[in-house]
Formats: structure tokens, C-alpha cells, sequence
């Protein structure tokens, strides 16, 4: 599978990280060898193999307790590793675009 | 007092408990060989001198008072993923550089309350994404029997620290291979556990499905205790699983009598180094003398291990490390809008492996790939598991390799990362499958470097599994001291 820079840079977009253009360009070419390597995944035959998200069921780890409170995290505790904490809470970017449906 | 750092836990407790050496002594022992050798391996981002001591006074108080259990005043060091409260956790990476987790996670909560002392945090690729030790953002860690190897990775720290005395035991983390590949270049036990045998809470996540902490130590018998410390159901990890407790004296069983070991021939490839192959081929033979049988088995789907690894793994990481927002913990880089402060943050923060990961496995669960690459890993993954499912009805244990090569060279492969992730096709196998598996060493080649032997059980056959490594152990002697260093 050939990777271009240019998709690269859009696979960065979406993971949220940033890149020069050489960076891309080494990228794109490591990814495309490694997809050539997983392409010998091709080699099998899969028809009615069911696909293995987890080591044991899902259900097996369901458990049903009752719903009492338990001691958790302080206010404090929570923030203290936050880059911008204010008046108890994280201050976040601002999220909405004023520009936007326009 | 030197002396008292080239002791096991084991040996320690004995010392301890008839009063020949107090735990203040123990730490302090340990703390001066890492203030003597580690500027040269690196294995500690952080050393808790003060919290070590804090806590040997206190085991100290324990012991006296006859309330000790088998790792009270033992010094264990912590892979630096393991959060610990007040204690900084970077991951060995950038974007964690300044972290203090508010927390324990339980592993590391289980060890306290037995009265371990932590003398501080281990090196590591960073979010353990690596074979070599090389991906740490705060240097390479060095292999003690030759600095200019390796010590293998992830849990390059957590190896080489307990190879070179710094530590009795440590804790270590396993996805592909990361405990049990850097054990076997380093000359140490290394223990990943079946999957939910031990909690992930407070394990900072790489591939949720894959991950097991695991105990590294300098023989079986301790790594069998620190595995019986930390395992145990948890109820803040979903994961979790309950089974009977591990039965530490059936684990510690030298008879091999009967027992029934496979050797797949998948796992004695073209190209493998012949020392390693002999040595453990060596190690077999003798496992049959005393009375174990051996039968070839089969694990046909082998080869596409480290294709199935590497989408699922990364997918799995790409989702995990979304977490790193720069809003409720870690570095943080202010960009023109959110999505640009999400970007700058993480293009900033996290090292080049890492990025290429996350930049796979963004790839491999993005719209019109999903099934080509995500979803055919899945379906593969379940034929290694029922590779493994068909070979151990037939047998107990399985015995290969760790890795096909003894530690390379720092600087060997880092420029290609295909051929650094092949280098963990022996060591992936287990962790689809999700079972436990061990390795030990079984020699050293001509030029002095250690060679492991990998052990592999069904799941939650972990007594089965010590059992055949310690009879293995118990009939040789391959625990050494790499001369670095010299322990006087």
C-alpha cells in the first residue's frame, strides 16, 4: 500500500499531530512499508473466522454490583496536574467557532 | 554491606526476618549502587531516596512487631507507567515530563501495603513503545553487560536495573514482548502474566487488550512472589478476572516429571542466531533428561504475528493516547484555536515512535480501511489464538526462544522500524492470545551476552509455568553479575 505525503498529512489531521514536510514525506514511506508487510495478511483465507476484539468474552468480565458511593479523587486532586485550572475546573479552549455558521 | 546487593528478595527476607540486616540498611545498600553505577545505564528517571527510606523505617517497625509479609522491606523498582501517588510518572515521555499522579494504581497500592520499598522510577521506551530502550525521551538505557547494546525494551529500566544490582526485583509492563525480550538481554527472569490476571488500573495504557504488568527478577522463585503480590482480582479494572489465588508452593514444584513440553517449529526460523538456538535446544534436551516429554507441536499462523500486532496494537494506541489534550494533565502548547493547542501540544510532547504508532493506528481504523486493516488483524488474531488453543491440549508447557538474537547494538535498527518490530515475533504470539508466559536465562554465547529461554502456559496455568521454569532454573547455574561496576 502506497502512502503519499499528502494522505499522510491528512491521517495527522485526524490523530491531531503536526508535521514539517520532510517529516511527511519519511512518514509516508515508513507507513508504506510496514502496510506492505501487514499486506500478507491477504495470504489467508478468513471466510467465517470470527474477529477476536478481546482475550475472553465481553460478558465474562459483566458484573452486576450495587450502585453505593465510593471515595474518589478530590476537587483538588483532579486539577493538580491541570495546565489552566480556574475556580475548581479545567478551563478549556473555546469550542465554538462565533465565525462558524456563517 | 555490599554483599547485601547482590541478594534476591528471597535471601533478603531470610536476613530480615532472623535480624542479621534491618530494611534501612537494605535500602540504603541498594540506593548507594545506584548512586555509583547508574550514571553510566540510566535505568532511573527518578529516585525516591527519601520515600525508600521513609518506608524501610516503617518496615523496619513491622518486622519487629512479627507482622512482615514475604516482601516487606524488599526494594522493588517501578516501570516509570506504573502511577504512583506524589510520585512523578513521566512514561519516559516529554508530554508527561512534570506529571504527579494523585493516585496509586493497584499494583503498585498492593506492593505498599506488603511493605516493599520503592527506591524510585524505571526508563523505558516511551509509552513502552519500543524493543531497545532507545524511544525514551530522557536517553537510552544501557545493557549492563555491554554498554554498547541494548538492554531491550520496553522495560529496558526495569531489566537492566535488576541485572546490575540496582534493585532486587521490579515491576515491568508487557504488550509484545516487553518484559520478557529486555529479561532475556539483560540475563533475568521476566514473568507476563494471562490477561486479567493482574489489574491494569494506574497502568498508563498502550493496547488495552495486550497489556499485562508482570514482575522481573533475578530468579524464579522471585519473580513467582512479586507475581503472587500483585495479582488478584480488582474491581476498578473491567478486565479484572477472579480465578483461585496462584499457589506459590506448586509454582516452586523442581519435578518436571511427566510434564509435557511442545517445541513448535515455527519458532527455529532461517536466520536465527545459532548460539541462541543451541542453547536453547540445549535447555529442552535436559528438560527431557529430567523427565519431562517432548513433542514437536505446531503454531502454523506464527509469521503473521507482528502484522496482526502492529494494526491492532497501534489502533489501540491511537484511541489510548487521545487522552493527551494538554487540558487536564500534561505538557501544553497554546496554538491559534483548540484543535491547533490539541496539535501543537502533541506534536511538542511525544516522540517520533510514538507518533508514528498513533499516525498506523489512526490509519487503520480511519473510514474505508477499517475492514482491510483493523477487522482482518481481529480475525487472524483469533487463529493464533486457536493456534495456541489446539498445541496446549496436547501439551503443559511450551519452550522457545525469546528473541532470535542475543542484545544488539545501540544505533542497530532504530532506523528502521519494520526490522525492529520483527524482532518481536516470538515474544507477540502470546499476548493475542493472552497468556502467560516466562523467560529465563539458559546461557551465554562466546561474547559474554545473556541468552533467554521462553516458557509459555495456557491460560491461567501460572503454577505450571514457574514449575517448569524453576526446575529449569534449579538444575543449572545461570544467575550472574554483569562485572560492570564490580560489587565488591
Amino acid at each position: 500500500m502506497k502512502i503519499t505525503a499528502k494522505e499522510a498529512g491528512r491521517v495527522a489531521e485526524l490523530g491531531r499531530l503536526k508535521f514539517s514536510p520532510e517529516e511527511l514525506e519519511t512518514l509516508a514511506s515508513e507507513m508504506s512499508n510496514i502496510l506492505d508487510y501487514v499486506e500478507k495478511l491477504g495470504e489467508l483465507d478468513l471466510e467465517g473466522v470470527e474477529p477476536m476484539s478481546h482475550v475472553f468474552g465481553v460478558m465474562e468480565t459483566r458484573r452486576e454490583r450495587e450502585d453505593e458511593v465510593r471515595p474518589g479523587l478530590s476537587n483538588d486532586e483532579a486539577l493538580s496536574n491541570a495546565p489552566y485550572p480556574e475556580e475548581g475546573c479545567y478551563r478549556v479552549a473555546k469550542v465554538i467557532d462565533e465565525g462558524a455558521g456563517a | 554491606m555490599k554483599e547485601l546487593v547482590k541478594k534476591t528478595g528471597h535471601e533478603l527476607r531470610g536476613l530480615l526476618d532472623k535480624k542479621e540486616v534491618t530494611s534501612v540498611e537494605v535500602a540504603k545498600a541498594f540506593l548507594g549502587r545506584i548512586e555509583e553505577i547508574d550514571g553510566e545505564l540510566n535505568c532511573f528517571l527518578t529516585v525516591t531516596a527519601d520515600l525508600a527510606l521513609e518506608q524501610a523505617k516503617a518496615a523496619d517497625e513491622r518486622i519487629t512487631s512479627g507482622k512482615a509479609g514475604p516482601l516487606t522491606g524488599i526494594p522493588v523498582g517501578l516501570k516509570d507507567l506504573l502511577v504512583t501517588k506524589g510520585v512523578r510518572t513521566t512514561c519516559a515521555s516529554k508530554i508527561l515530563e512534570n506529571f504527579i499522579p494523585p493516585y496509586d494504581g493497584t499494583a503498585v497500592a498492593k506492593l505498599r501495603e506488603a511493605g516493599a520499598i520503592f527506591p524510585g522510577k524505571l526508563n523505558m521506551d516511551e509509552f513502552a513503545m519500543g524493543s531497545s530502550n532507545e524511544n525514551s525521551a530522557f536517553g537510552p538505557v544501557k545493557n549492563p553487560w555491554d554498554l554498547t547494546r541494548v538492554p531491550g525494551g520496553s522495560s529496558g529500566g526495569s531489566a537492566a536495573s535488576v541485572a546490575a544490582c540496582e534493585v532486587p526485583m521490579s515491576l515491568g509492563s508487557d504488550t509484545g514482548g516487553s518484559i520478557r525480550e529486555p529479561a532475556a538481554f539483560c540475563g533475568i527472569v521476566g514473568m507476563k502474566p494471562s490477561y486479567g490476571r493482574v489489574s491494569r488500573y494506574g497502568l498508563i495504557a498502550f493496547a488495552s487488550s495486550l497489556d499485562q504488568i508482570g514482575p522481573m527478577a533475578r530468579d524464579v522463585e522471585d519473580a513467582a512472589i512479586l507475581f503472587k503480590a500483585i495479582s488478584g482480582f480488582d474491581p476498578r479494572d473491567s478486565t479484572s478476572l477472579n480465578p483461585p489465588a496462584f499457589d506459590l508452593k506448586k509454582a516452586l514444584n523442581p519435578d518436571v516429571k511427566g510434564l509435557r513440553i511442545g517445541v513448535p517449529k515455527e519458532y527455529f526460523v532461517e536466520g536465527m542466531d545459532p548460539e541462541v538456538e543451541s542453547a536453547v535446544r540445549k535447555a529442552i534436551a535436559q528438560l527431557k533428561e529430567m523427565g519431562a516429554e517432548v513433542k514437536e507441536v505446531s503454531l502454523p499462523h506464527t509469521e503473521y504475528a507482528v502484522a496482526v500486532y502492529y494494526i491492532i496494537a497501534t489502533a489501540e494506541a491511537s484511541s489510548n493516547l487521545a487522552r493527551f489534550d494538554s487540558v487536564r494533565f500534561g505538557m501544553r502548547v497554546d496554538g491559534k484555536d483548540l484543535i491547533d493547542t490539541y496539535r501543537e501540544t502533541r506534536a511538542a510532547g511525544f516522540g517520533m515512535e510514538v507518533k508514528r504508532r498513533i499516525m498506523l493506528g489512526t490509519y487503520a481504523l480511519s473510514a474505508g480501511y477499517y475492514d482491510a486493516y483493523y477487522r482482518k488483524a481481529q480475525r487472524v488474531r483469533t487463529l493464533i489464538a486457536r493456534d495456541f488453543a489446539e498445541a496446549f491440549r496436547e501439551v503443559d508447557v511450551i519452550c522457545t526462544p525469546v528473541v532470535p538474537s542475543v542484545a544488539f547494538r545501540h544505533g542497530e535498527k532504530i532506523a528502521d522500524p519494520l526490522q525492529m518490530y520483527l524482532s518481536d515475533i516470538f515474544t507477540i504470539p502470546l499476548n493475542l492470545a493472552g497468556l502467560p508466559g516466562l523467560s529465563l536465562p539458559c546461557g551465554f554465547t562466546k561474547e559474554g551476552m545473556p541468552i533467554g529461554l521462553q516458557m509459555m502456559a495456557g491460560f491461567l496455568q501460572e503454577e505450571t509455568l514457574f514449575r517448569a521454569a524453576y526446575a529449569y532454573e534449579q538444575a543449572n547455574d545461570w544467575r550472574r553479575i554483569p562485572a560492570l561496576g564490580e560489587v565488591k
